[in-house]
């Protein structure tokens, strides 16, 4: 392609994304403009394409995020090429979105007729403004028999103060509106700015790790163009590769001579690690390179910590494996080994937040069979020693001694939620429980309320989206984002199991909840502790000083004592489940102490105790 | 050499909430088939395997006092002309308290029947009912002394502790009542709820109150204590009786020995195999209808599990296991092949050794599961 042809095209590409509340219909309608688009014979189709992964399938939520190539024919008669650019719904990778919004012009959003906008389409609209995006306003879901969509086009233009009279109506499970959206993508996204003729500017929006090509990184070229053969910089690590590969999923890869501006798609170039493509670093030649950067790349860092162990200690090498497998296509996932009294050797791993802690744990016990026992999260609290000197401490057993401490800060987040005016008060109830510092409250329409709070993150670590959404029957939706750290009264509690502290279960707490804390904590480990042949004193402890006790006592009658027949088949099985169950669990000095044991801190349901 | 026959029949005409065992109603079943069938089944194996005499017959269920006096006949008979009897041959039959008319008792008698165990469970009526007997304890004593009027005298009574809305008085009335009879052999089981029975259920919709461990406990010292204080003495975990009245048939279990199983479901332990027939009667028929064993699957049991068997069977018995005896089947040492869980359990006071045995201590009967399963999957 020369010069004028290039251009040509550039004029004919549309990039964009689709954000959406979870469940407002974001993959059903990425699903139908696919088929719209005839990116898929009817039979290929598998409903939710997008989504990947089948962990993110079953949970319904977007992890990895992809792109698409579409051609479609409009109206004008012109055939347009679009790129599909998925974006992660979880407040754990709102890095990941604002990157891969940057890749775009424009946006979809898609509000749920019946619902409307809910904490997280917000934050999402703004990234989407922050980056200057075209938003089409979508209102799904009209056939819905609660659907309301005036009211929800109000509020778009109140609480958003985006035009939204043009708004599409669309159901897109029952494919209504789904050509008008198409029209309006070609109408009013604007096209792809940049020379083709300048040095390469190619922003990595995300990476994955391919067992056969080595890392495949997802970019949008903004400047020049890229090909097979061309030498490339990463502009952040300043590392250099030979480009392999260039090519566009349409789902289906498909490899291209060149991808120019404009052009969403992927590249190889043998490298080894995640972590040399950066989400949001910029790839540029290797000689006679763009000088500048793209802006907004920043370094992820993880927000909350946690051990991970494997229940049988021999696993460990396992473990350390499957973790640099997982890394290969993580760049967030930090960890390090780190040794426990209670249970050996393991790793101290961090996570941008407790989604993402989650995906790992259950990819680790999925995908490489491993057993684990993971410790409460704990986020990076820092410490000012009297003698002057400052620690990070990211485990709690590494707190040093009260008298050491001159101080203790922590990271606070600044939640937003959004719900119906009825539940305000409990909202407000659970984030002062949650010692949260009220900062707003809005009404976006007579019914619904936006209250923004300041809480810690430890707080929030803890079962508070679980709570806001049992305390206010589902409706709440909630967003965050970190503001730094404040000074807070903190202590921490230790647990004991028969007379020994048990490190692993070791947590921070603010000193007016330690009580009610520890009472909740030494009964819950009761009622999670299997009995055993002795009795078990379970004790919690600041410093030396015990604040509550509970004993779990000990084991009174474990026989078979029952006619099973001749069936001694049967009487094996029962006696080898037994074993099997004890096998799962950690031997902690001389108690078998359960998985979930080590979390239960995290989990102190209705109980929080209260002010 | 097989000394043992358990003989299967899966009818009741009730079934009580905790029973997970092969049975289904009696009603409308092809029993007359079954029994016919259940003959043949006992025709082959004995073809396939002869043996020189048995030494005890078992007949459970289900229920197969449940077979009215023609069909007990028909399967008497069965018995009698396809099981070699050895010299004073144990043959128990299953009963339900309230089924035993004079007739059937005198058909069974005639048919060389000396043993009866009756499922009485508890002597409190509304605990009965709570648990799906239809029988009342007046029907006990009635059935008894017509038992003992036809000639029976060695009778056993199964009991069970640890039922829903059970108290520690209600066990113990049960207890004294049973014990008042002076029968030469008792049987006390605690309750398992297990899947598929109606406890299950009642469980899992968190309808089922189970008394806690500790009073599950306590019941299950008391029975030792009375079984003790009556001269009956504790002989397996759940079983106790006057020297002489144990019962030969389930020490066949303990001694891990093998048995014929015949009949629906039939678990059988046969030329170093351990197998179970098909539980459906109707599955079961098929095969036989073509002069094939019913056999559902079969497993042949290695050295190393026998040797486990040998400890966790052979361990229920209050005598223990024999050293000696463990010698001879195995050709090795328990001391030596099983030293871990031996110094293990010994250390924590759950098993000692002496005249040649090793067994539970009076702690390690009440924790015989911790003790069962240090021996698996240690070889």
């Amino acid at each position: 392609m020369n010069r004028e042809e290039k251009l040509n095209r550039q004029s004919r590409i549309r990039n964009f994304s689709i954000i959406a509340h979870i469940d407002h219909g974001k993959s059903t309608l990425a699903d139908r403009i696919l088929e719209k688009t005839n990116a898929l014979a009817q039979r290929e189709m598998k409903s939710q394409l997008l989504d990947s992964m089948d962990l993110e399938r079953e949970r319904g939520i977007t992890i990895k995020l992809n792109a698409v190539q579409l051609k479609y024919k409009a109206k004008d008669g012109e055939e347009y090429i679009f790129h599909l650019i998925d974006t992660p719904g979880h407040v754990d990778f709102t890095y990941e979105v604002s990157r891969s919004l940057t890749a775009c012009e424009g946006a979809v959003l898609v509000v749920d007729a019946a619902q409307g906008i809910e904490a997280q389409t917000l934050a999402n609209v703004y990234l989407a403004l922050d980056n200057n995006l075209e938003i089409i306003p979508v209102i799904n879901k009209i056939d819905l028999p609660s659907a309301d969509p005036e009211r929800v086009r109000t509020e778009i233009e109140e609480v958003i103060g985006l035009d939204a009279s043009e708004a599409v109506l669309a159901s897109a499970k029952a494919g209504i509106g789904i050509e008008e959206i198409l029209e309006q993508i070609v109408e009013l996204v604007p096209a792809p700015e940049g020379d083709p003729d300048a040095p390469l500017k190619a922003l990595i929006f995300d990476s994955i790790y391919d067992a056969y090509r080595g890392v495949v990184a997802y970019i949008r070229v903004m400047e020049g163009s890229v090909k097979p053969g061309d030498k490339i910089k990463m502009m952040a690590t300043g590392k250099e590769f030979e480009v392999t590969d260039v090519g566009v999923f349409t789902p289906k890869i498909e490899m291209h001579d060149e991808l120019t501006v404009g052009d969403v798609g992927f590249l190889t170039a043998a490298i080894k690690n995640v972590g040399d493509t950066r989400v949001g670093d910029t790839i540029t030649n290797a000689k006679n390179g763009a000088t500048e950067a793209l802006p907004g790349y920043r370094k992820l860092n993880p927000m909350v910590y946690c051990g991970l162990y494997p229940i049988d200690s021999s696993r460990f090498n396992d473990l350390r494996e499957a973790l640099e497998k997982l890394e290969l296509n993580d760049s967030a996932l930090q960890f390090e080994p780190e040794t426990s009294q209670a249970l050996g050797f393991g790793f101290r791993c961090g996570f941008l937040g407790l989604l993402h802690m989650e995906i790992i744990q259950e990819r680790i016990e999925r995908e490489f069979k491993i057993d684990l026992i993971t410790t409460a999260p704990s986020v990076i609290y820092d410490v000012i020693n009297t003698d002057g000197t400052q620690i990070k401490v990211d485990n709690p057993s590494n707190m040093p001694d009260p008298q050491k401490i001159d101080r203790v800060e922590e990271p606070y987040v600044k939640a937003s939620m959004m719900a119906p005016n009825e539940f305000v008060g409990a909202i407000m109830e659970l984030c002062q429980n949650k010692r949260g510092i009220f900062i707003d409250m809005q009404y976006m329409d007579e019914t619904r309320v936006s209250i923004v709070y300041e809480i810690p993150l430890s707080e929030i670590v803890y079962d508070f989206f679980d709570q806001l959404k049992s305390n206010t029957r589902g409706y709440a939706s909630f967003d965050y984002e970190l503001i730094g750290y404040k000074p807070s009264q903190l202590v921490k509690m230790d647990i004991l199991l028969n007379s020994e502290t048990v490190d692993a279960l070791s947590f921070i707490v603010h000193r007016d909840f330690a009580y009610d804390r520890g009472k909740i904590i030494v009964e819950k480990l009761k009622a999670l502790i299997p009995r055993q042949q002795f009795e078990v004193p379970i004790q919690a402890a600041i410093g030396q000083k015990i604040v509550a006790r509970s004993t779990i006592s000990a084991m009174r009658k474990n026989v078979l004592a029952k006619c099973y027949g001749g069936d001694i088949s049967r009487k094996r099985k029962l006696l080898e489940k037994q074993k099997e169950g004890k096998k799962r669990m950690k031997q902690v000095g001389s108690v078998e102490v359960p998985q979930e044991a080590f979390m239960a801190v995290l989990k102190m349901d209705d109980t929080t105790p209260k002010k | 050499m097989i000394q043992s026959a358990y003989i299967h029949i899966p009818f009741c005409e009730h079934i009580c909430h905790y029973c997970d065992f092969n049975k289904v109603f009696l009603q409308g079943q092809p029993v007359d088939q079954y029994l016919t069938m259940l003959k043949k089944e006992m025709q082959i194996a004995l073809d396939k395997y002869p043996q020189p005499g048995l030494r005890t017959i078992f007949v459970g269920g289900g229920t197969p006092t449940s077979l009215n006096e023609r069909q007990l006949e028909f399967l008497c008979q069965s018995i009698n002309e396809t099981l070699p009897f050895g010299d004073s041959v144990e043959f128990t039959f299953e009963a339900n308290p309230g089924d035993l008319s004079e007739e059937k008792l005198a058909i069974l008698y005639e048919a060389g029947v000396n043993r009866l165990s009756f499922g009485v469970q508890s002597f409190n009526d509304e605990l009965l009912k709570k648990i799906g007997r239809t029988h009342r304890a007046a029907d006990v004593y009635e059935t008894i002394e017509k038992a003992q009027k036809t000639g029976f005298t060695n009778i056993s009574i199964d009991l069970i502790y640890g039922l829903p809305g059970q108290t520690m008085d209600d066990f113990v009335d049960t207890l004294d009542k049973a014990l008042e009879l002076g029968l030469p052999h008792y049987s006390s089981y605690s309750l398992i709820v297990e899947p598929k029975t109606v406890f299950y259920n009642l469980m899992q919709k968190g309808k089922l109150q189970l008394p806690p461990q500790e009073l599950e406990a306590s019941m299950y010292e008391r029975l030792m204590e009375s079984m003790k204080r009556r001269g009956l003495h504790q002989y397996e975990i759940s079983n106790f009786a006057k020297p002489g009245f144990e019962s030969r048939h389930n020490l066949t279990y303990w001694n891990n020995e093998e048995y014929f199983g015949f009949g629906a479901g039939a678990h059988g332990y046969i030329s170093e195999r351990r197998v179970a027939n098909y539980g459906p009667i109707k599955k079961y028929i098929v095969p036989l209808s073509d002069g094939d064993l019913p056999l559902l699957e079969e497993h042949l049991v290695p050295k190393a599990e026998k040797m486990e068997e040998e400890m966790f069977l052979g361990l229920r018995k209050t005598q223990g296991v024999s050293l000696a005896t463990f010698k001879r089947k195995f050709s090795i040492e328990m001391t030596d092949i099983f030293a871990e869980p031996l110094r293990e359990q010994g250390k924590r006071g759950l098993i000692e050794m002496g005249g040649g045995f090793v067994r539970l201590t009076e702690r390690g009967r009440l924790l015989g599961n911790e003790v069962f399963q240090s021996f698996l999957g240690i070889i």
